[in-house]
């Protein structure tokens, strides 16, 4: 007989001007993967919050085992046996791997029994670590199995997994995919929430679908297709971006033997970059994060010049050319972080607007801003890119990030830039929003545009790239064509899992 | 000129002697920004220190009870630093100034009946076979108590932060504060603790300036001790035993440079007076450009519980 862990009757949190939860009720069995499934803002992190105890519901009961459970605290629901990996990691630094899992736990051990216990724990399961590293010199893929581990430790009944392979590279995940259901066979139950639908179809026994804080449907995701589950999580159906293959012209920029080191203390210095990028096509550059890619963006862009190597574009070297001497010449980026790099929060869109578009449209003349014109330019980006907003003199921050990732694409694309680098164009994007960026890429580079694009969406890179090429502790990979690469052979490029396979050979 | 004047046992005493209020501030300061506040206020809770401390020995003629009651005072000082930066989210940095400004005015108002006179002062501790070591025994086993106490402090301190799981979280807290309210740790009641031990150490160290180095009241007499203290925090990288380093070299080469001035050095005054403030910065600006400079991630950045 199936047994229940874990009963969710009725739960309900609103938030001044938002309802994140509407009277949400299901049942997680024990040794079921339970999948939560939603756009971002359809409330999956807020029920998982008060499943941790971190936020107290406004009405409705959890039931753990038949009898009434209300957590107060997190401390309180890890005693009552629910652990918690979170999506943006809870890890600190400076510290190292066993003070942060010690950090995690009720009664931990003395570090040096606890050291021991990580070793054997993490060797049992797969995940190999090393409890005396600092965790700030860790890859992402090892700073999750800190977490996971940090969890394991106290035996969890339900394991609650936000958003857990957004970060790792397809051996990664097969490694993390064969803890879960090693944990699954003990009988731990595990509450896994995503949006990636082939995972969720792989691993999960039953799927509950939210969206904009309802239950919309439960349902069993092998016995349902990946188009179905879409079209579930969204409430439409979503337009898939068409790719219009055509050869690509004569070469626009070219990149030789570039080198940078990194600004931040825990990031990765570029060796010997060597590319080119073609009018009308679109180059991805795939690998896990921190492997280069902030820094390779920040070399293209020109905010950090690059020491050794040099850049040109349609044959002058442009190597020393400060980011608005780029923009002159029509070489434009968009950063990954939309709030305080891509725009700054506290200005208008207007005012954003001229940050990036002040030379191409011409909107300021003899020091002084020509207010009309950009307006002007700040509606025809509202407009063409569906930026819901309700009016140009808002400020950045108040936008969703969808939205705002929209201005700031739509802002760099309206410009028509010869040579366009951006990196992550759909991060944090629900689904509608990001197929609509994606395929503004594509018209673009149809328009004859040069694009490059640095993402860690390995779908998004393979739908709208004609080359691909993967970026591994600042090296980069050999450049293939899209087309003829499965999936092994780009987690083989991207590599970020030779340590793993090692072990598991 | 005439450096034989000099003696080196005297001068390690005296250095001694010189160095712990900053010592006392600089450690107290230490654990405040290792658990992610930046309190700009050292300045005014060390003179709070100082003028409690000296009404109170004055009045009752007991040094000992004047440095408790200065500890407990300043740390109720900090408190008005605590609540406003924790719980009414004002700006660290602005409110910090604002303390040591309340701090250097309160303390004038409060000490005026009590200029020029003198305080009573803590007695030399006799410690016996130690003290009776011929140099040794002069330069390092002949002080008051609160010179041990203060390396003591920097002594538990040390323990505290490396070796128990308190002192970890309060290292995790100033780290990442949203991942440790996350992992369900009271982040704004670490800090509350830690500012009231920054300002209990701070009137600690107050009090040592009125009641022991200089043991009489003058308004403003802190002389800017509060930000050298805030200075060597961030030069000795935040750990403690550099914190005493730093402190005692400040006050090996303010008591130097005022031997140097009695010896009658050919130097203008004005150099010997600026020497300690710039040696000690070179110095620990020298060893702290090496490697990891270990600042507390979460510094000084506002802390919202997000729920």
């Amino acid at each position: 007989m199936i047994k229940k862990l874990l009963e969710l009757d009725g739960i309900s949190k609103s938030y001044p001007g938002v309802i994140a939860n509407s009277n949400i009720s299901f049942d997680i069995n024990i040794g079921e993967v339970h999948a939560l499934l939603g756009e971002n803002g359809a409330g999956k992190s807020t029920l998982v919050k008060i499943i941790y105890g971190l936020v107290k519901p406004d009405s409705g009961n959890l039931l753990l085992n038949g009898a009434p459970f209300k957590p107060g605290t997190p401390s309180e629901a890890r005693q009552a046996g629910i652990a918690m990996v979170f999506q943006h990691f809870s890890l600190f630094e400076a510290l190292t791997v066993a003070e942060n899992i010690s950090l995690g736990m009720d009664n931990p051990p003395n570090q040096k029994d606890l050291g021991e216990k990580i070793k054997s724990v993490s060797e049992a399961y797969g995940l190999p670590l090393d409890p005396a590293k600092t965790v700030g010199a860790l890859s992402v893929g090892e700073r999750q199995r800190v977490e996971i581990i940090r969890c394991l430790l106290q035996n969890p009944k339900l394991l609650v997994m936000d958003e857990p392979t957004s970060v790792l590279t397809p051996q990664e995940v097969d490694v993390l995919f064969k803890t879960l259901l090693k944990l699954k066979s003990e009988g731990t139950s595990i509450l896994y929430i995503s949006h990636k639908l082939e995972e969720i179809r792989k691993l999960c026994d039953t799927a509950t679908i939210l969206r904009l804080g309802k239950k919309v449907d439960t349902c069993t995701p092998k016995n349902t297709s990946t188009k179905k589950l879409a079209e579930m999580m969204v409430g439409s159906s979503i337009k898939a971006p068409k790719k219009i293959n055509k050869p690509a012209g004569r070469i626009l920029l070219k990149i030789e033997n570039v080198c940078s080191l990194s600004k931040s203390q825990f990031g990765t210095p570029l060796t010997n970059i060597t590319f080119d990028l073609k009018q009308g096509e679109i180059l991805g550059i795939g690998g896990v994060a921190g492997n280069g890619q902030d820094e390779l963006f920040a070399v293209l862009s020109g905010e950090q010049i690059s020491q050794k190597g040099s850049i040109s574009f349609n044959e002058s070297n442009i190597t020393k050319f400060t980011p608005n001497q780029r923009r002159k010449i029509g070489l434009l980026s968009a950063p990954e972080e939309r709030l305080g790099h891509a725009a700054a929060p506290n200005m208008s869109l207007i005012e954003n607007i001229l940050i990036t578009a002040e030379q191409s449209q011409d909107l300021v003349s003899n020091g002084f801003i020509d207010w009309e014109k950009s307006k002007a330019f700040a509606e025809k980006v509202i407009k063409e890119f569906d930026v819901r907003t309700p009016g140009s003199k808002n400020t950045a921050g108040s936008l969703s990030g969808g939205n705002l990732q929209k201005f700031v694409i739509g802002r760099e694309i309206l410009q028509y830039p010869n040579v366009f680098i951006v990196n992550q164009p759909t991060w944090g994007v629900d689904a509608a929003a990001a197929s609509s960026i994606r395929q503004a890429l594509l018209t673009l580079s149809e328009s004859g545009a040069a694009i490059l694009v640095i993402s860690q969406d390995l779908d998004e890179l393979l739908e709208i790239s004609d080359r691909f090429a993967a970026l591994n502790e600042g090296k980069l990979s050999q450049i293939k064509k899209t087309a003829d690469l499965s999936f092994e052979q780009i987690g083989l490029m991207m590599g970020g899992a030779k340590d793993l396979e090692a072990r598991n050979a | 000129m005439d450096f034989s004047s000099i003696n080196p046992a005297l001068l390690i005493a005296s250095l001694m002697v010189s160095a712990t209020p900053i010592l006392l501030a600089a450690i107290g300061e230490a654990v405040v920004e290792k658990s992610g506040v930046l309190n700009l206020g050292v300045e005014g809770m060390m003179i709070v220190g100082a003028v409690v401390g000296f009404i109170i020995a004055v009045n009752t003629d007991a040094p000992l009870l004047g440095f408790i009651c200065a500890a407990i005072v300043s740390g109720i000082f900090s408190m008005i630093f605590g609540i406003l930066t924790q719980y009414l989210k004002s700006n660290q940095v602005a409110t910090g100034l604002g303390l040591t400004l309340v701090g250097l005015g309160l303390s004038a108002l409060l000490g005026r009946p009590y200029e020029g006179m003198k305080s009573p002062t803590l007695k030399a501790l006799d410690i016996p076979f130690l003290g009776d070591i011929p140099v040794l025994g002069k330069m390092l086993f002949s002080h008051d108590l609160m010179i041990y106490f203060s390396v003591f402090i920097v002594a538990m301190v040390w323990w505290f932060l490396k070796f128990t799981h308190a002192g970890m979280v309060l290292r995790a807290v100033g780290e990442n504060h949203d991942a440790a309210h996350a992992l369900g740790y009271k982040v704004v009641r670490v800090r509350m603790l830690a500012i009231m031990f920054g300002g209990a150490t701070s009137g600690l160290g107050g009090a040592y300036i009125s009641l022991a180095r200089v043991p009489q009241w003058t308004e403003g007499m802190t002389a800017g001790a509060g930000w050298i203290a805030l200075a060597i925090v961030v030069f000795a990288s935040w750990r403690p035993w550099r914190v005493l380093f730093g402190a005692y070299i400040f006050g090996g080469v303010t008591v130097l440079q005022l031997n140097l001035q009695a010896a009658g050095a050919s130097i203008p005054v004005e150099y010997l007076s600026m020497s300690p403030y710039l040696i000690t910065i070179v110095v620990l600006v020298i060893i702290s450009s090496r490697g990891n400079q270990g600042a507390p991630a979460s510094l000084g950045r506002p802390f919202h519980a997000s729920s």
